[in-house]
């Protein structure tokens, strides 16, 4: 048995150890132990899928285990990388939970189900059969949906929102299964081995990508599936939150990689094209939904849409290029896409866990109401400026360098044959620019207005500090993002060897120690030197400063208040009023909703007594999309209860018509 | 590293850091003899930063750390670039900063900075300036990357010395029309980026105008001499770039004296004419409504994904 098995081995086991610990233990050990199992559970992840990335691998069949199909586990280079991912998001979120889950998380069943989808979501990259992944696939769903439910006694929205994320999940179920039961029937067995050597034709294989597609983008929350998304993520616990949209959210891309690349081996060019167009839709419209939320985490759910679609991106890029024969960019865009699926989870760990350190301080979630959290908590403060850094893919953040790769991917992407090609790589670097400007616009709006300037609210103006093992959740995450923006040559080798899984064990695009080089094209980047050279930058313009500057103390003075006394939090630009310009300039592509009420006073019409303003930027895609669906559901089901009155006679007459119906028919066919 | 590269990385910060301030004379000195006034003369933008250095600095009440640190690394952007882009010699100082996208990224996490330090006073004027220049920079990132991706697809690189290099060797390039596009398009993007008329009126203090003096309206003493000198120094990169991508000649080849002495000149020469062309042009344009200038920023993004689609179909 090697490294790689004994320590997946011991990552489950632990996990489902410590799920039983979770509703078996006192209520006041509890979340103490099982932030502890959780986090063990992701440290044996972590080294199962570093082991495993770095060559070892392990099978394991187990046909009684389950009825029909059994279970059986395959660890290979790909998804080891979402295992290793998903092992280092538990182990930051499990550290960080064992204080936060003290207020109100701590009952057995969201203890005892939180370790169980760490433990889902690290066997769903490991399935090695239809069964098995549709299995674990469902465990996830399942463990995940209670977990949003947490906290259902406190919120209402919360209800709704978990009704929309088990419908959509179930939905996406069905696809994914219908699809790959297909898949399966054209195959000699429903074993992924079984499946790469089926010979099916070019419609089947269509008809199981596209449905699987479906089921596994709605996971990612990728347009126009995405609608569960900006409701579960801001509901459900923060470390929960940082769960699903830094581990399971990155489940939907390897389901789209396993499916599209490894088991259907590539596929004709539209396929890919398709993957393209929805991430950069995706990306554009997440990011746009993004800059006008003043709801932080609702933000940050649709930033994981936006970042999902930039990974859709890649992957689509990928696909074509194999489509093309091109396996030098190939490679190069599929390693980009993995490496923002790294960048994605540690920087959205990071950003959410500071959300639910602010939540935990303020209780409000609103960045209209927040503010001046610098004060008070100066840790969770730079926690979240560093997170947003990342996610506003500037240097020196992490995914600037995945977005660089990303867009050298695209740039190189010549057309073979000069078609769609030439149509597609600019709109899409168009898509990828027009996402990380507006990615700035929207984190300096959520760390300036949300943590900089005065407090806008009593509860922001109160805020405290969080215990120190929510500080040491959020400081391994920004740990991890430092490591990957400063070097991210370190992971570079096992985001090539994922990507030689996916596409037929090709040898690493990215190459480099200090300097990433990109291998087959020119392009060079060093992430390290560019942060030592602001370093120095800076050092050397201070003391240069320091030697001209006339030598007297720094002194305070009041803000220019145009004479007009103290400036109050009131004036103050707030989340609304920021994004305004933007929201005016998008316009016709949000279409938000304004209102805007004057009270006069009754003597005079000039004389305003108060002004409300009220703004929604409702979704858009949600409205035209999801209202005409739900609306024709209600419509049936409303013509259903016109033929059930309530009266025995008639249900009675229903059964006999039927009868007699089905004899008739039976006589006739027979 | 080359000798080149790393002589380049030696006189250019020390050009750029000591001529920018010069450019904004220039500027200012064309405008007002256009203006029919006699003007400061060229040295008035020193002068002022050696006052503004002598005076103490000062930290407005309720303002963190950021505030205080956000002028230096709005310098140290510009600096590295200046550094690090091929403005006097071909060769770079450190080739894998020198890309055209970490180039752009450095430059934007300057204003980024700024825009928190804007937010950070806590001021009406902070959050409008920040806002302001955020939508503009949300709207001009996406053009200026696009018409690098224009510039860089025939090359086959986004690294600058290796495009400028190629268009040294193949001059005709110039006149292709994915250039011409992109010029047009970057011409745009850097009067939006350096907040020149008609996107933004350096010279105004009016609240309804004022888009990056708002944001810097708290900073007073060695702290605002450091924005104003990045100020002028994003200014003549931006311009040192745009004339090194579509007219490199001069640009120094070798690390021999004369070469270098020639690329010297030429890079002031280029910076300085197309300094006092924007200046005459300021003469003739009026501030633009802030809401019609995403018009002219999604203008100028329609001009550069043309010049990409012809890179590709012309490729």
């Amino acid at each position: 048995m090697n490294l790689a098995a004994s320590s997946f081995g011991a990552a489950v086991s632990i996990g489902a150890l410590t799920a039983i610990i979770g509703a078996l233990a006192t209520a006041r050990s509890r979340s103490t132990l099982v932030g502890i199992g959780t986090a063990t559970t992701g440290v044996a992840a972590l080294l199962a899928g570093g082991a495993a990335l770095t060559g070892e691998s392990f099978s394991l069949a187990a046909p009684g285990l389950l009825p029909l199909s059994g279970v059986s586990l395959t660890l290979d280079a790909l998804g080891a990388l979402f295992v290793a991912v998903t092992g280092g998001v538990a182990v930051a979120c499990g550290v960080y939970g064992v204080s936060y889950a003290r207020h109100g998380l701590d009952s057995r069943l969201v203890q005892a189900v939180f370790p169980l989808f760490v433990v889902a979501m690290l066997l769903v990259p490991v399935a090695s059969s239809v069964g098995t992944l549709l299995v674990f696939w469902e465990l996830m769903a399942l463990t995940s949906l209670l977990l949003v439910l947490a906290e259902h006694r406190r919120r209402p929205a919360v209800a709704s929102a978990a009704r929309w994320y088990a419908v959509m999940t179930h939905l996406g179920f069905v696809t994914i299964l219908s699809g790959l039961l297909v898949f399966a029937a054209h195959a000699p067995g429903d074993d992924f081995a079984a499946l790469r050597e089926a010979e099916v034709s070019p419609s089947v294989a269509a008809l199981v990508f596209l449905l699987t597609l479906a089921g596994f983008a709605s996971k990612a929350g990728i347009l126009p599936l995405h609608a569960w998304l900006p409701r579960a993520h801001p509901e459900a616990p923060s470390h929960v939150s940082a769960l699903m949209s830094a581990a399971m959210v990155n489940l939907g891309v390897y389901g789209i990689v396993r499916v599209g690349f490894d088991l259907l081996g590539g596929g004709p060019r539209w396929w890919w094209l398709l993957v393209l167009a929805l991430g950069a839709v995706s990306a554009v419209y997440g990011i746009l939904q993004a800059a006008m939320s003043t709801d932080l985490k609702r933000l940050l759910g649709f930033s994981t849409t936006e970042n999902l679609g930039l990974v859709l991106i890649g992957v689509g890029a990928a696909g074509l290029f194999a489509a093309f024969g091109d396996r030098v960019l190939s490679g190069l865009a599929l390693a980009a896409a993995l490496l923002h699926v790294l960048n994605h989870a540690a920087f959205k760990s990071l950003l959410f866990l500071a959300a639910g350190s602010v939540l935990h301080a303020t209780g409000t979630r609103d960045l209209d109401e927040l503010g001046g959290l610098r004060a008070g908590m100066p840790v969770t403060t730079a926690a979240f400026g560093w997170g947003a850094l990342a996610a506003s893919a500037l240097p020196p953040g992490t995914a600037f360098v995945s977005e660089w790769l990303l867009l050298q991917a695209l740039i190189h992407g010549l057309p073979a044959d000069g078609g769609a090609d030439a149509i597609v790589m600019p709109v899409a670097v168009a898509a990828v620019a027009l996402t990380a400007g507006l990615a700035v616009a929207t984190f300096v709006k959520a760390f300036g207005v949300g943590f900089l300037a005065k407090p806008r609210g009593e509860a922001a103006a109160r805020a405290h500090e969080s215990p120190p093992t929510m500080l040491a959740g959020m400081g391994l995450a920004g740990l991890a993002c430092a490591v990957l923006a400063l070097a991210p040559t370190l992971v570079l080798p096992a985001v090539g060897a994922a990507s030689g899984v996916a596409l037929g064990g090709e040898a690493s695009a990215v190459t480099g120690t200090v300097t990433i080089r990109l291998a087959g094209v020119a392009g060079s980047l060093s992430p390290l030197m560019i942060t030592l050279g602001l370093l120095v930058a800076a050092v050397v313009s201070l003391g240069v400063l320091r030697a001209v500057a006339a030598r007297r103390a720094r002194r305070t003075a009041r803000l220019w208040d145009c004479g007009g006394g103290p400036l109050s939090a009131r004036m103050e630009y707030t989340a609304t009023s920021f994004a305004e310009p933007l929201q005016r300039v998008f316009d016709d592509v949000l279409a938000p909703e304004q209102d805007v009420d004057v009270d006069h006073f009754e003597e005079s019409r000039y004389l305003v007594r108060a002004v409300a303003y009220r703004r929604a930027v409702p979704d858009r895609v949600e409205r035209r999309l999801y209202q005409p669906v739900l609306a024709a559901v209600a419509a049936w089901g409303r013509a259903g209860t016109r033929l059930a009155t309530g009266s025995v006679h008639r249900y009675l007459g229903y059964g006999f018509y039927t009868l007699c119906g089905l004899l008739i028919l039976l006589a006739v066919t027979r | 590293m080359t000798l080149l590269g790393l002589i380049g990385g030696v006189i250019q910060p020390v050009l750029i850091v000591g001529g920018a301030p010069l450019l904004v004379g220039v500027l200012r000195q064309v405008r007002a003899r256009l203006e029919g006034r006699v003007g400061p003369g060229v040295l008035q933008p020193w002068r002022d930063l050696r006052k503004l250095v002598g005076k103490e600095a000062i930290t407005p009440r309720g303002t963190s750390e950021l505030f205080r640190v956000a002028p230096l690394v709005l310098v140290a952007t510009t600096l590295v670039v200046a550094v690090v882009a091929p403005f006097v010699t071909t060769a770079s100082a450190a080739d894998p900063v020198a890309d055209l996208f970490a180039v752009v990224a450095l430059l934007a996490l300057g204003t980024a900075v700024l825009a928190l330090a804007a937010i950070d006073t806590g001021t009406a004027f902070g959050g409008m300036g920040a806002s302001r220049e955020m939508t503009i920079l949300a709207l001009v990132e996406p053009t200026l990357l696009v018409a690098i991706f224009a510039l860089s697809v025939p090359v086959g690189s986004t690294s600058l010395a290796a495009i400028v290099s190629s268009t040294l060797n193949d001059p005709a390039r110039v006149v292709s029309p994915v250039s011409l596009l992109a010029a047009v398009a970057l011409v745009v993007v850097i009067v939006a980026e350096t907040g020149r008329l008609p996107v933004d009126n350096p010279a105004t203090h009016l609240e309804l105008t004022m888009v990056h003096e708002a944001m810097t309206l708290e900073y007073a003493g060695p702290d605002l001499a450091l924005v104003e000198l990045a100020s002028a120094m994003r200014l003549t990169v931006f311009l040192g770039l745009f004339a090194n991508l579509f007219a490199p000649w001069g640009i120094a080849t070798s690390a021999a004296p004369l070469a270098l002495l020639v690329g010297v000149l030429a890079l002031v020469v280029k910076i300085a004419v197309l300094g006092a062309l924007l200046a005459a042009a300021e003469v003739f344009l009026a501030k633009l409504r802030l809401f019609r200038v995403p018009e002219l920023l999604a203008g100028s993004f329609l001009l550069s994904l043309l010049a990409v689609s012809a890179s590709f179909f012309l490729a």
